[in-house]
C-alpha cells in the first residue's frame, strides 16, 4: 500500500495511520514518525512553500527509491503546504513491513530526505517577522549517512 | 511569448518580487543579466538550483529556455 500526499489543510495523523495500518493486513511491525510545529520557541506560524511540477514527483520519486532499499510492504508518506500554527503535524511518514528493522530505517531514510532533500522551503513567522530556515548542517550530515 | 522565471522560497524576498517574464530563448548568462545583482550572486553558488520546463537542470549554466517555459531559481530546501 503505498500513499504520498501533498495536503494544504490541516490532517490528522492518527486517523491517516489507522487507515493505513488496516491497508496492509499481515504486517509484522509499523513504524510512524510524526513532525510538528513547535510551540515552546516563540514562533507564531509557520509556513511551507513548493514548487508543483518538483514538489510532490520528488516525493514520488523518494518512495520509489525507499521501496527499492527496504523491504516494506507499505508507505505513508503526507507532507503539508501551507501556513500552520505550532502545534499542527506537518509531516508524517509510516512504513510496514514484515520485520521492524526495515520499517524503522525506512521512516528514517524518508525522514531525512524529506528535510534537506525534497523541494520545500519553510518560513517561521516570530514577533510579526518571517524568517526563512535552511536545514542544519545536522540534517545535511543525516543526509549523507544514506550515501553509503 | 516569453519565458517566466519563478523565484522561490528566500530568493523571492532577494528579488522584491515572485516571478519575471523576459524574451525566448533564455540562457545562463541572460538569465544573470535579468535577475538583479542579488540573486546573480546566489545563483552562482552550487546549492542553488535551476529547473527549466519541471525539470532539475543537471548543467545550470547549460540552460537553454524556450518560448513559453518557466525556468524555477531553486534556493536550498527545507522541509519537514
Amino acid at each position: 500500500m503505498r500513499d504520498i500526499r501533498l495536503l494544504s489543510e490541516p490532517f490528522n495523523p492518527g486517523a491517516l495511520i489507522g487507515e493505513f495500518t488496516d491497508a496492509n493486513p499481515g504486517l509484522g511491525g509499523v513504524c510512524t514518525f510524526v513532525g510538528e510545529v513547535r510551540s515552546d520557541t516563540g514562533v507564531e506560524a509557520l509556513e511551507l512553500s513548493h514548487y508543483e511540477p518538483l514538489t510532490l514527483p520528488g516525493m514520488e520519486q523518494l518512495a520509489d527509491r525507499t521501496f527499492a532499499r527496504f523491504d516494506l510492504m507499505g508507505l505513508l508518506m503526507v507532507h503539508r503546504i501551507g501556513r500552520m500554527q505550532p502545534g499542527e503535524p506537518i509531516v508524517c511518514v509510516s512504513a510496514a513491513a514484515k520485520h521492524r528493522r526495515a520499517a524503522i530505517d525506512a521512516v528514517d531514510f524518508c525522514m531525512d530526505h524529506l528535510k534537506a532533500a525534497a523541494w520545500f522551503w519553510k518560513r517561521e513567522q516570530r514577533d510579526g517577522q518571517w524568517h526563512w530556515i535552511e536545514p542544519r548542517n545536522d540534517d545535511y550530515a543525516d543526509l549523507a549517512r544514506w550515501a553509503k | 511569448m516569453a519565458v517566466t522565471i519563478l523565484f522561490l522560497g528566500p530568493l523571492r524576498d532577494l528579488a522584491g518580487r515572485e516571478a519575471m517574464e523576459v524574451d525566448a530563448p533564455l540562457e545562463w548568462a541572460g538569465l544573470l543579466e535579468v535577475v538583479g545583482a542579488d540573486v546573480a550572486d546566489q545563483l552562482q553558488q552550487a546549492r542553488v538550483n535551476i529547473a527549466c520546463a519541471g525539470k532539475v537542470l543537471a548543467d545550470k549554466m547549460a540552460l537553454q529556455a524556450q518560448d513559453g517555459e518557466e525556468v524555477a531559481l531553486l534556493p536550498p530546501v527545507s522541509g519537514g
